[in-house]
C-alpha cells in the first residue's frame, strides 16, 4: 500500500518552544489512521503543520508523492488535504449551507458545488434540514457534522479530524464516530487525533501514540489496544 | 563633568542667554516650540498608558476660549480666567473619562468618543458665533503692556511663562513616570483585568492621569491665547490640531521625557523650514511631508525618534499564545 | 399630497425628506468603514479622505479635462477602489500584528497626507463641478433631484454590496473572515487576498459616495473633516463592524441633523448629534443595535 501522507522528523513549535521532535508518520490511501496522547503532547501541533496552519521547522511532509512542507494553509487546501479543526469552529452567523459553501471555495471544489452539496446532504440528512440555520445554534453534534461536512466540501484526499469528540455528550460521541466509519465506507482516507482513546481504535486500521512531542509507539489498533502501556495509561484497565 | 551634566548646562546656558540674544523671530518659534511641547508633553501622560485621546483640541479650545470670553465681555483678568478654564476642562475629563472607564471604554471607542468630544467643543464654539466669533475667531480686547491683563507686548515676559510652563510639564511627566503610580498605570494598559484583580484601582489611577492631562492641556491652550491675541476654532479645537498633537508626541516618543518637546521641535522646524524656503507657493508640502513621516514612524519606530535612539525594545511583543494542547 | 401634508409643516416635511436623503449616502460610507473594521479590524481614519480624493478625481476629470460625467465617475469609483488597495499595501499590511491604536494612527498620518497633499495640487479654493440638476416639485415640497439620485444610487450601491456579500464565494469568504480569521485558510482561502478585495469594495464605496456628493457639494481639501467624524460615529453607533447597524445609525442621524438644522442652525444640530453620541457611548457601549 502506498502512502498518501507521510512526515518525516518533522519538527515544529511556537516560538522559542518546541512541541514536535522528529516525528515519523504515515498514512496510506484509503487507510484511517489515529494518534493519540495525552493532553499537551502535541497533537493538535501535529495538525496544525499537517494543515499548513504552523511552519515546519525541520524534516519532510509529503503528499501523494508530492513535497508539501511549508505550504500555507490554503494552499494545503488545493493539494487535497482538509482539517476538521479542534471545536468544530463553524462560522456561527452563517448558515449551515454558506458554511459549506465556504468548505467548496477552491476553483476544484466550485465546479462541483452542486454534487458535493448533495453528497454531503446525503450523509447528513439533518443538515439539509437545517440549512438555513444559523450554524452557531446548531447542537454539538451537528455542528460536528456541519464542520466534517464543511471539510469534505473540497474534495480532499485526505481528511484531517482534530479531536472530534471534545465537547460532546458521550451518546453523541458514539454518533460522531459512527460518521467517520461511514466516510471511511466512502473511500476517504482519514487521519484522527483523539484522547478518546477507546472510540477512536475501534475505527482506525492503524495508531501511533504521541507524548510529549514525539511516537513512543506505532502499530495497529488491534496491537495498540493489547498494548499493556497503553491499556493502563490510557484506557484505565 | 558627565556627558549628561555638560548636556544640562549648555542647555542651561542657551536657555538663559536666547532672550538676550536672538532676533524676535526667533523667540516666537522658541516660544511656539516651548508652549507646544508644553501640551504634547502633557497628552503623553495619557498616551503612554493606552489611553489615546484624538479630542485634546476640546481642552485647548475651552482653556482658550474661556479666560478670552471673560476678559472681552466681563472684564475678569485671565489670573481667574484661566484657573476657571482649567476646573472647567477637569470637569470635563472627569465627565467623559468616568463613563468611559467605567464601561471599559477603551481602544478604539475611546479614541473615537475623545474624537466626539473634540468635535462637540469645536462646534459648540462655533455655534455660538454670536458670542465667540464662530469660525472667524475671537480677539482678546489689547490693552498693551499690563499684568493684570495677562498681556506682554515684548516676547521676553512669555518666553518665561513659556519656560516655566514646559519645565513644569516635564516635572510633571517626570513625577508620573517615577511615581507608584506609573507601573500601576502600565499594568492597566497591558491588562485591565489581571490590574484590577490584583488590587490596582484602576478607575482612579485612569482618571488621575486624565485629570492632569486635561488640566495641562488648558493650560497650555489658554496661554497660547494670550501669547497669540487670536484664537480661533479649527486653530485649537479641529481634527488637524488634536491629530497633530497625537501625532508629534508619537514621533517624537512618547515614552521618553523630552519625546514629545522633540516632537514639537521637529514639526515647527518643518513648518518654518518649508515656509521660510518655499513661501507660499508649497502650502501644504509640510504637512504632506509630516504625514508621510508619521506613517514611516508608526510602521518603522513605533516608539518613536527618541525612544529608538535610546534603543528601547518593544514592551508590547506579542506572541501568539500556543493552542491548549 | 395637500391632504396629509396639511397640519404638518411643510418645512419640517422637507427637513425629514432630506434627511432621509442624506442618510443615504452617509449609510453607503457607514457599510464602506464597518466592512473593513469587520474584516480587517482596522478604522480607516483617512476614510472621508478617500472620498476628497474623488471628489478631486471627477472634478479634474469632468471639469478640467472635459470628460463626460458618468466617465468621470466611473474613474473615481476605480481609482478611490485602486486607492484602497494601495493603503492596505502600504500602510496597514506591514502594521497588521502591531497595536490596534497604531493602525489607527497610520491612517491618521494618511489623513494628513491626503488632506495636504491635495491643498499642494489644488491649493485651499473650494471647487465645484457645476453641475445643476432641477429641483422637483412635489406638491408644496421641494426637493433636490441631486439628492434623489444620490439617495437612489447609494441604495442602489448598498443592494449590490448585499448581493455581493450574500451571493458569491468571495463576499461569503469576506463575512467569514470577519467571523472567524484564523481558520479560513482551512478552507483554501487565502487571508490577504481577501483583505484586498476588502480594501477595494471599501475603497469603490468612497467611489461612489464620492460621486454622488460631487453632484451636491464644493470639493476643497479638508471637505473629508466635515463628514468624516460623523461617519465614526455613525458606525460606533451602530456597533463597530456591525453593517446593519450602520446602516440603520446612518439615517437616525442624519434625522437628527436635519430636523435639529430647521429648529435650531446646522451646528447646534451637529452638537447635538454629536453629544448624543457620548452619552449613547455610556449607555451602550458596544452600540445601540447590539444583539
Amino acid at each position: 500500500m502506498s502512502a498518501l501522507l507521510a512526515l518525516d522528523a518533522v519538527s515544529a513549535g511556537y516560538g522559542s518552544f518546541r512541541a514536535l521532535f522528529d516525528v515519523s508518520l504515515e498514512v496510506a490511501q484509503g487507510q484511517a489512521v489515529g494518534v493519540i496522547g495525552p493532553n499537551g503532547a502535541g497533537k493538535t501541533t501535529l495538525m496544525r503543520v499537517i494543515s499548513g496552519l504552523l511552519p515546519l521547522r525541520g524534516g519532510a511532509m509529503t503528499l501523494d508523492g508530492r513535497a508539501v512542507g511549508g505550504l500555507a494553509a490554503h494552499r494545503m487546501v488545493e493539494q487535497g488535504i482538509a482539517h476538521v479543526p479542534e471545536n468544530r469552529r463553524l462560522f456561527p452567523r452563517l448558515t449551515v449551507e454558506d458554511n459549506l459553501r465556504i468548505g467548496a471555495f477552491i476553483p476544484q471544489a466550485r465546479k462541483h458545488f452542486a454534487g458535493q452539496l448533495a453528497r454531503v446532504y446525503e450523509l447528513f440528512p439533518r443538515l439539509k434540514e437545517r440549512r438555513d440555520q444559523a450554524a452557531g445554534t446548531l447542537s454539538g453534534g451537528e455542528q460536528q457534522m456541519c464542520a466534517i461536512g464543511r471539510a469534505l466540501m473540497s474534495r480532499p484526499k485526505i481528511l484531517l479530524m482534530d479531536e472530534p469528540s471534545a465537547g460532546l455528550a458521550p451518546l453523541v460521541v458514539a454518533q460522531v464516530f459512527e460518521l467517520v466509519r461511514r466516510i471511511r465506507a466512502e473511500g476517504l482516507t482519514v487521519l484522527i487525533v483523539e484522547q478518546n482513546v477507546q472510540q477512536v481504535l475501534d475505527v482506525v486500521d492503524r495508531a501511533y501514540l504521541l507524548e510529549v512531542g514525539s511516537i513512543r509507539l506505532a502499530g495497529s489498533a488491534a496491537e495498540l489496544k493489547g498494548n499493556d502501556f497503553i491499556r493502563k495509561a490510557y484506557m484505565g484497565l | 563633568m558627565s556627558a549628561r551634566a555638560s548636556t544640562l548646562l549648555v542647555g542651561a546656558v542657551l536657555l538663559v542667554a536666547a532672550p538676550l540674544v536672538a532676533p524676535p523671530y526667533f523667540m516666537h518659534l522658541i516660544i511656539q516650540v516651548l508652549l507646544w511641547g508644553f501640551v504634547y508633553t502633557a497628552w503623553s501622560v495619557m498616551g503612554r498608558f493606552g489611553l489615546v485621546s484624538l479630542g485634546h483640541g476640546a481642552f485647548l479650545g475651552i482653556g482658550a476660549y474661556v479666560p478670552a470670553l471673560l476678559w472681552n465681555y466681563y472684564a475678569v483678568t485671565p489670573w481667574l480666567g484661566i484657573p476657571l478654564s482649567v476646573v472647567l476642562s477637569i470637569l470635563l475629563g472627569l465627565v467623559i473619562g468616568y463613563p468611559c472607564f467605567r464601561l471599559r471604554v477603551v481602544g478604539h471607542y475611546f479614541a473615537l468618543v475623545t474624537l466626539a468630544l473634540g468635535q462637540v467643543v469645536m462646534l459648540t464654539i462655533v455655534a455660538a458665533r454670536d458670542v465667540t466669533g464662530g469660525s472667524l475667531g475671537f480677539t482678546p480686547n489689547n490693552v498693551g503692556y499690563s499684568w493684570y491683563a495677562f498681556q506682554f507686548p515684548e516676547k521676553t515676559h512669555f518666553y518665561v511663562v513659556a519656560l516655566v510652563l514646559w519645565l513644569g510639564g516635564l516635572a510633571v511627566w517626570r513625577a508620573i513616570d517615577r511615581g507608584v503610580g506609573r507601573e500601576a498605570l502600565d499594568a492597566i494598559s497591558e491588562d485591565e483585568e489581571a490590574a484590577a484583580a490584583i488590587g490596582i484601582d484602576v478607575m482612579r489611577e485612569k482618571l488621575r492621569v486624565t485629570v492632569i492631562s486635561a488640566a495641562l492641556t488648558a493650560l497650555g491652550g489658554a496661554v497660547y491665547g494670550q501669547y497669540m491675541m487670536y484664537i480661533n476654532p479649527e486653530t485649537l479645537s479641529g481634527i488637524a490640531v488634536s491629530l497633530q498633537i497625537v501625532f508629534a508626541a508619537i514621533v517624537g516618543g512618547m515614552y521618553a521625557l523630552l519625546g514629545p518637546t522633540v516632537g514639537a521641535l521637529l514639526t515647527l522646524s518643518l513648518n518654518e523650514g518649508l515656509r521660510v524656503g518655499f513661501g507660499t507657493s508649497f502650502i501644504g508640502a509640510a504637512n504632506t511631508i509630516y504625514g508621510v513621516l508619521l506613517i514611516l514612524c508608526i510602521i518603522f519606530m513605533p516608539r518613536g525618534i527618541v525612544g529608538m535612539m535610546r534603543g528601547a525594545t518593544t514592551r508590547r511583543a506579542r506572541t501568539k499564545p500556543a493552542p491548549a494542547e | 399630497m395637500q391632504g396629509w401634508a396639511d397640519g404638518m409643516d411643510i418645512y419640517l416635511l422637507e427637513a425629514v425628506i432630506n434627511g432621509i436623503l442624506l442618510g443615504g449616502v452617509l449609510a453607503l460610507l457607514a457599510l464602506g468603514l464597518n466592512l473593513i473594521f469587520g474584516v480587517i479590524d482596522v478604522v480607516w481614519i483617512a476614510y472621508a479622505d478617500l472620498v476628497m480624493c474623488g471628489m478631486y478625481v471627477i472634478f479634474w476629470l469632468y471639469a478640467d479635462l472635459g470628460w463626460p460625467l458618468p466617465l468621470a465617475c466611473l474613474a473615481a469609483i476605480v481609482g478611490v477602489a485602486a486607492l484602497g488597495v494601495l493603503v492596505h499595501l502600504l500602510i496597514i499590511a506591514p502594521i497588521l500584528g502591531s497595536a490596534p491604536i497604531n493602525q489607527l494612527l497610520a491612517t491618521g498620518g494618511l489623513l494628513f497626507f491626503l488632506q495636504n497633499f491635495a491643498t499642494l495640487l489644488f491649493g485651499t479654493d473650494f471647487r465645484n463641478i457645476g453641475v445643476r440638476l432641477p429641483i422637483i416639485e412635489l406638491g408644496d415640497i421641494y426637493v433636490s433631484s441631486a439628492r434623489l439620485l444620490a439617495f437612489a444610487m447609494a441604495l442602489v450601491g448598498a443592494v449590490a454590496l448585499w448581493l455581493f456579500l450574500r451571493r458569491t464565494y468571495i463576499g461569503t469568504a469576506i463575512r467569514a473572515i470577519a467571523q472567524d480569521r484564523d481558520i479560513v485558510g482551512l478552507m483554501g482561502v487565502d487571508q490577504r487576498h481577501v483583505y484586498l478585495v476588502t480594501s477595494a469594495i471599501g475603497g469603490a464605496l468612497a467611489g461612489l459616495a464620492a460621486c454622488l456628493l460631487a453632484l451636491q457639494y464644493d470639493v476643497h481639501p479638508f471637505v473629508g473633516n466635515t463628514f468624516g467624524p460623523l461617519i465614526f460615529m455613525i458606525c460606533v453607533l451602530g456597533g463597530l463592524g456591525d453593517m446593519i447597524g450602520g446602516f440603520v445609525a446612518a439615517f437616525i442621524i442624519s434625522q437628527i441633523i436635519s430636523i435639529g438644522g430647521y429648529y435650531a442652525s446646522t451646528e447646534l444640530s451637529y452638537v447635538l448629534a454629536f453629544t448624543l453620541f457620548i452619552v449613547l457611548m455610556f449607555v451602550r457601549p458596544r452600540g445601540i443595535l447590539v444583539r
